[in-house]
């Protein structure tokens, strides 16, 4: 049973980083209909600023945190300016293929600069343990830090007026751009606020993990998994699949096979697709 | 332009490029770049059989790297262990991938748009990493020796042979366009609502569609193993899908030429750069396609169309402006 609950806790701080990758894949992807393929390489981008931050510029883990997010904030906007505006009509295919050119770009240009896989120190290095249950520190710091941004995020977007214009470019880009909200500002807004979301999860995770050029690729796929299931657009699709993926992959881990852990995920997702090809749950059409 | 010339320059053109292609043998050719050229024709072919789904059907497959490398295996598995002989082990190379395209299409193409993209991007990693942890099928990193028949143990015979091939998809993909299956494939492409309003099975057609385009991908595997002589997992992976995507877009999706065009420029820039810019190349070709995409969305030889088109309003115009004038 203990070993149940450990697993059950390691799916639940797996299911945290999904959540807060696929919560801002489902903005950009479900509100501005961009399949942003390149937003698991921003992930990967945050770990290494915090590595520099971290290891080469001295700077705390809590300082850490805000400043890779700022950062990469800003980088979601210059990727939205640069690549995506300018494909914004044209076929889907197309931004398919910025992506993927901006895949290349990043993962090749980390790669070269510094080919060895990195790792940072953990800001709280204790286990934690109560009845042959334990807990590393920093799977909390990952579980309730995902929890406490999942929370902030539903509120700046049901409670403060820059989240309901999102909600409002979501529900009907033209209506939204008709009634005075200034769809461009919109979008740059949700490409800041989901690529701050991804770094936030690179930096919570990146003291459990190593940091690698490639480490984006598997997670964003998933993340599209999770957006697909969960329901286009839908947030809490996205918050419900990203928790269910993470403790299903650690019971597959625990009970089935840890070489094949990451692609429980795409088995999954094709046969839930041949079942129900519109996903489990109905979100935007 | 008289008229009688304007229908004379494509077949000219035609031919030049196959005399050129059949005299690069006998014109002193290092063999590197003999085999290079060998190569980067496997690539054209599969890039090819790619457009057919991606082009002329407007599905974007990211499963045909891995049945590039199923078909790749499927002719080295039949071919060196089980002793087969070279022509039933390359028709296994196409019909393998071709069922388990069409197995895949089944759930897949029920999908659409950027959802058929995922779905079939994480069918390559399945494969991939199927291919990875089963050594038994795989060979492992010592990967799996691929033989070649006696006919085609001369370079210069491969050559030929893997030519001879490309013309040969490519005939049959510009007969499948010019008939009634090619103008349904691209009707599903430009609406498939409306393609199914007018009657159209429109799943049926995508997964004939995809069916062939795998049974193709698989052949060109194989031509790609026969030439390499060897095969390790990394063929499963599915950067090849994003490259072969990219060869078909950058060169032109939805023309016959566009894809060879492509994998060929591609792939021989590709070897080009890495002596100029070494690790660096794949972040330039990253740039090259961003920029491709925002400035040329029809691709190289969408662009030549379009410049065409133009030239020939122009002329026109000109002509019109004469009997005006006169």
């Amino acid at each position: 049973m203990t070993f149940f609950i450990n697993q059950l806790i390691i799916g639940i701080q797996l299911g945290s980083q999904y959540v807060m990758v696929a919560l801002g894949l489902t903005l950009i992807f479900g509100i501005l209909d961009i399949s942003h393929f390149a937003h698991g390489h921003m992930y990967m981008l945050g770990a290494y600023l915090l590595y520099i931050l971290m290891e080469l510029a001295g700077v705390n883990y809590w300082l850490a945190l805000p400043l890779c997010m700022v950062a990469l904030a800003l980088g979601g906007v210059v990727v939205e300016r640069l690549v995506y505006r300018p494909l914004r009509d044209q076929p889907h295919i197309n931004t398919f293929i910025a992506a993927i050119g901006l895949i290349l770009f990043l993962e090749t240009m980390v790669r070269a600069i510094q080919p060895k896989a990195l790792s940072v120190s953990k800001p709280i290095d204790k286990v934690f343990s109560a009845g042959g249950v334990s807990m590393e520190a920093q799977r909390l710091i990952v579980i309730v830090g995902a929890a406490l941004l999942v929370i902030a995020l539903h509120l700046f977007i049901k409670r403060t007026r820059l989240g309901t214009a999102i909600e409002a470019v979501a529900q009907d880009r033209e209506g939204a751009a008709l009634v005075g909200i200034n769809v461009n500002r919109i979008s740059l807004l949700t490409f800041a606020i989901a690529t701050a979301l991804a770094a936030a999860a690179a930096v919570l995770m990146a003291p459990l993990a190593f940091i690698a050029p490639e480490m984006g690729s598997v997670l964003i796929l998933k993340a599209f998994v999770i957006v697909v299931l969960g329901g286009l657009g839908s947030m809490q699709g996205a918050i419900v699949g990203g928790y269910l993926l993470g403790i299903l992959e650690a019971m597959a881990i625990a009970y089935l096979s840890s070489t094949y852990k990451d692609v429980f995920a795409f088995a999954v997702l094709i046969l839930i697709l041949a079942v129900r090809p519109t996903g489990l749950f109905r979100g935007r059409e | 332009m008289p008229d009688g010339w304007k229908k004379a320059i494509k077949p000219t053109l035609l031919v030049a490029v196959l005399g050129v292609a059949a005299l690069l043998p006998w014109v002193g050719l290092e063999k590197y770049q003999l085999r290079v050229l060998t190569l980067a024709m496997a690539w054209a072919i599969a890039a090819v059989s790619l457009n057919l789904i991606l082009g002329y059907t407007g599905q974007a497959s990211l499963a045909h790297g891995a049945f590039l490398g199923i078909g790749g295996y499927a002719f080295g598995i039949f071919a060196e262990r089980m002793g087969w002989n070279f022509w039933p082990a390359l028709l296994v190379a196409g019909l393998i991938p071709a069922l388990l395209g069409f197995l895949v299409g089944l759930p897949s193409l029920r999908t659409k748009g950027p959802y058929f993209a995922i779905v079939t991007l994480c069918f390559n990693v399945i494969v991939f990493k199927v291919f990875e942890n089963w050594t038994w099928l795989s060979g492992g990193y010592q990967g799996q020796r691929v033989p070649k028949p006696t006919f085609l143990e001369q370079r210069w015979a491969r050559y030929y042979f893997m030519l001879a091939a490309l013309v040969l998809v490519l005939v049959v993909v510009r007969m499948i366009v010019k008939s009634l299956l090619g103008v349904t494939f691209m009707s599903i492409r430009s609406n498939e609502n409306l393609a199914e309003a007018v009657g159209i099975n429109t799943f049926r057609y995508k997964l004939l569609s995809f069916t062939v385009s795998c049974f193709m991908v698989g052949l060109a595997g194989a031509l790609l193993a026969l030439e390499n002589g060897h095969l390790d997992y990394t063929i499963t992976s599915y950067t090849y899908s994003f490259n072969l995507l990219v060869y078909v877009l950058i060169g032109g999706a939805a023309t016959l030429s566009g894809p060879v065009v492509g994998a060929l420029g591609l792939y021989y820039l590709l070897e080009y750069i890495e002596k100029v810019v070494g690790e660096y190349r794949y972040a330039l070709f990253g740039l090259l396609l961003i920029v491709v995409i925002i400035y040329f969305p029809r691709g190289v030889a969408g662009g030549v169309q379009q410049l065409w088109d133009r030239l020939k309003r122009w002329w026109a115009g000109r002509k019109a402006g004469e009997v005006v004038g006169g």
